[in-house]
């Protein structure tokens, strides 16, 4: 009888691993290079006992906290300690993500297009597709934990000692097993394979959330989460194994929960009704515009979201300027040699903030003027072009969603770090802190009309990247390795006016808003004239 | 008026010269069969006809304009099925629909959309990442008749549906011809080409090697014959004659259209006992320029 349900498990299994056998490897070296880097690149940072008790002093905060979790250990912040504050969560999350882009994959991805069928046509058991990827997560994450374990152990670091480094191991393998089984059941309830990774990623996020706010301000809500249980091991400090095996415990029941689903449900059928949507477009969807807003909506609040983060996390270690800047040296060396004191180096972290949030927050500004050569390359702007919309128009409302997105983005990480930084700083006002980061919006529209001008030329995209990182290297080792000024000159952003420092600038803001102009001109222009691809 | 007119359109990808010189007419309310095996450069000349890429030379009008240069202006008036339609996964294929209409430029008659999504069995509340090919066809197909144009393009716009189907979309094309308006359909299934259009043109290499109405076109066909006489006769070496073949009780053989009646006058001499003639397909006109090498037109 078992036969039935779970026949022919280990063929299937090795079938799995022989199609992974590219992606998973990856995936762990990518792991273990992550781990070693940051381990030893803490053990040259902070090698004296003194430096890492200034570390402690500043990562102490709820904004920290709420990012990478609880410090623990911060009266002997060795550099175990650090490893496992700042890097555990982080890694973790990450290892989860693998677990669900791998897990979905071997089940509804499998069954959404029809492989599932073609094997359970063969004698397999009904349970043996579920069954096989849940003990191939289960081998490669235990490879995972013990190859780690042996990475952290071979580096020779004392404070990493042996027990850490096999609990910090398995603290990621077993959030990654978590995962595995979360995905597994996700992939039983939804009947796409987007549905069981949105619901899924849904999940992570949630627990994500529930150990933050937990975490900084009310600690049994923490208890809530599996990423809460996975923290609370305390590698490196106090190593509590028993969290693990918490965490192990859950994971398996959650396993088997899938199991059952799986034994109750049809193939290619999902157990969650799937949601119908609107027979009809509303008013706002049938425009041009609204349309491609709307398909980058999830994008766009999930940037907003983030770089407000972002930004409130600077904003609330402006704090630790003085205490912090101006002890790493090189950090020192960034902001330009003559340091003041006070309120004027909390002034001069804050331009160099201006111009790094900035430069991240036109990632995503960048991507959404790229998605409409992504349409090209999906084969779905031949439709769109057949139709009596333009080929200015087009472009033109991924412009304009652009400058939304900038809008946003920016705002939001402005906002962020103004509300942040005023909150814990009294000498600083909100608009210091909120225009430092506004005032570089002209620049990052020269990247949205460079953007614009490749998807217009349907080629080079490359090119908007290079020019990105030209700029953010430029600012960050502009300091250290003294580049001539016209290299400087040659990145939008250094035409901007560095407030609260500099002197506002108002024709050098309008003569990049010409830039732009010319740029989105030129790229309406060269788009009407070319072959679409698809 | 012809409402689509091209003359000695070619188009170069890089060194494939993907169009060599094809020449078009479609008139108002006519009916375009567009046949030719895949990478003949069917869906390159629409594309053209579409301004979506641009001819390397030659002329294309449609409704008398230039095709590149007044696209926007066209589109108003034209519908646009591809064969292979790709749409965005979260969408669900009502909305997809609307939004196709109302690019157009035309309003959403809902009564007419749901007629449609009932005629071809569309469940216009499922997002599109769950639709097969043949689902997503029918996204297109709604989307195309649901409001009306002067000139339909449909490229192979059959490939994924079932026969059920297959059905309901000719007759769409039969109600759009009653009311006017013309269609340049591209196509390999000849069944379809032959039941729907009045006018073919069979494209080979990039290009038009033969086109006309389907009734000149048969004139340049073979008709199959099979015959029984009383005396014994060999016609293998007469002038038109292909594939003589001695069968148990009689003979089969393929005539040129024009030589019909001279052999036919021949055979009789013989003493015809009996005569089955099937008529030419379009499926031979078809084969026999690809099967000859199509230098014997
Ligand atoms: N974008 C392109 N780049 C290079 N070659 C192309 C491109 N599009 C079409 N071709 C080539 O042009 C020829 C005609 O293709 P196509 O028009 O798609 O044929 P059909 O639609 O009749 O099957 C093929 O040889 C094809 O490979
Ligand atoms: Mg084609």
């Amino acid at each position: 009888m078992t036969n039935h349900w779970f026949r022919r498990v280990l063929p299937i299994a090795l079938w799995q691993l022989k199609q992974d056998r590219v992606r998973i490897p990856v995936w762990i070296m990518s792991f273990l290079a992550v781990t070693l880097t940051t381990v030893t690149l803490f053990e040259s940072l902070y090698p004296s006992a003194e430096d890492r008790m200034q570390l402690a002093h500043s990562v102490v905060n709820p904004a920290i906290t709420a990012l990478l979790g609880p410090a623990y250990g911060v009266d002997n912040y060795d550099v175990g300690a650090i490893l496992a504050h700042q890097m555990l969560l982080f890694t973790a999350v990450v290892v989860a993500v693998m677990s669900i882009l791998i897990v979905t994959r071997h089940t509804r991805e499998g069954e959404e297009e029809g492989r599932a069928e073609l094997i359970s046509s063969l004698p397999v058991g009904r349970l043996s597709n579920l069954v096989s990827t849940l003990l191939v997560q289960f081998i490669v994450y235990a490879i995972l934990s013990l190859f780690i374990g042996l990475a952290l152990v071979s580096i020779n670091i004392p404070s990493v000692t042996i027990e850490g480094s096999f609990l910090y191991g398995a603290a990621l393998g077993v959030t990654g097993f978590f995962f595995a089984a979360v995905t597994a059941v996700m992939a039983q309830l939804s009947e796409t394979a987007r549905g069981t990774m949105g619901l899924s990623f849904a999940v992570l996020l949630t627990f994500y959330l529930i150990r933050a706010i937990g975490d900084v301000s009310y600690e049994p809500l923490s208890w809530f989460s599996p990423l809460g249980w996975m923290l609370e091991s305390r590698v490196f400090v106090e190593n509590n194994w028993w969290m693990i095996v918490l965490v192990f415990g859950v994971a398996v029941l959650i396993g088997m929960f899938a199991m059952y689903l799986n034994a109750i449900r049809d193939i290619g059928a999902g157990l969650l009704p799937s949601k119908s949507g609107k027979p009809h477009a509303s008013k706002w969807l049938k425009s041009p515009l609204g349309f491609t807003i709307r398909m980058q909506r999830t994008s766009i609040i999930a940037w907003s979201i983030g770089m407000f983060v972002f930004g409130a996390t600077y904003g609330s270690v402006l704090v630790e300027t003085d205490t912090y800047v101006a002890e790493i040296e090189i950090m020192a060396q960034m902001l330009g040699e003559d340091l003041g004191t006070g309120i004027e180096l909390i002034e001069q972290f804050i331009v160099m903030l201006g111009v790094i949030i900035s430069i991240a927050a036109t990632i995503p500004m960048i991507l959404s003027v790229y998605r409409l050569s992504k349409e090209e390359k999906n084969n779905r702007i031949e439709q769109v072009a057949a139709t009596a919309l333009s080929r200015r128009k087009l472009l033109g409302s991924y412009v304009v969603t652009a400058l939304i997105v900038s809008l946003l983005v920016m705002g939001s990480a402005a906002f962020g770090m103004a509300l942040a930084g005023t909150l814990t700083l009294d000498e600083l006002a909100f608009s210091t802190a909120f225009n430092a980061i506004i005032v570089y919006l002209p620049a990052t529209w020269i990247m949205i009309g460079l953007a614009a001008l490749f998807v217009g030329l349907g080629k080079f995209k490359g090119l908007t990247w290079l020019y990105l990182g030209y700029a953010f290297i430029v600012v960050y080792l502009g300091g250290i390795l003294e580049f001539p000024s016209w290299m400087k000159s040659l990145s939008p952003y250094e035409l901007v006016p560095g407030l609260p420092v500099e002197e506002m600038n108002w024709s050098a803001l309008f003569s990049l808003l010409m830039i732009f102009v010319a740029l989105i001109i030129m790229s309406l222009q060269v788009y009407s004239k070319r072959d679409l691809k698809g | 008026m012809s409402v689509l007119e091209t003359q000695g359109i070619t188009k170069r990808f890089g060194e494939v010269e993907a169009l060599k010189g094809v020449d078009l007419n479609v008139g108002k309310g006519e009916v375009l069969g567009f046949i030719g095996p895949n990478g003949a450069g069917k869906s390159t000349t629409i594309r053209v006809l579409l301004g979506i890429i641009k001819a390397n030379s030659g002329e294309a009008k449609i409704f008398g304009q230039d095709v590149w240069k007044d696209a926007v202006e066209l589109h108003k008036r034209m519908a646009y099925v591809p064969g292979d339609v790709n749409l965005w996964p979260n969408l669900t294929g009502g909305q997809v629909i609307d939004y196709f209409i109302s690019l157009r430029g035309a309003q959403v008659n809902k009564e007419r959309k749901l007629e449609l999504v009932e005629r071809f069995q569309l469940d216009p509340t499922k997002k599109c990442g769950t639709y097969s090919k043949g689902n997503r066809q029918k996204v297109a197909l709604i989307a195309a008749f649901a409001a009306e144009a002067d000139l339909y393009i449909l490229d192979e716009p059959t490939s994924g549906l079932d026969p059920l189907m297959e059905r309901v979309f000719q007759q769409c094309v039969i109600e759009a011809k009653e009311r006017g308006s013309s269609v340049l359909l591209s196509s390999h299934i000849l069944s379809e080409v032959e039941k729907l259009c009045d006018h073919v043109a069979i494209i080979r290499d990039g290009a038009v090697i033969e086109s006309g109405s389907l009734t000149e076109l048969r004139h340049l066909t073979r008709t199959h014959l099979y015959i029984e006489t009383k005396a014994s006769v060999d016609l293998s070496d007469e002038l038109g004659v292909f594939e003589w073949k001695q069968e148990k009780d009689g003979y089969s053989f393929q005539v040129d259209s024009d030589s019909l009646s001279s052999v036919m006058k021949k055979v009789s001499e013989h003493g015809l006992l009996k005569v089955e003639s099937a008529p030419p397909t379009l499926e031979d006109l078809f084969m026999r320029h690809y099967e000859t090498g199509g230098d014997n037109s």
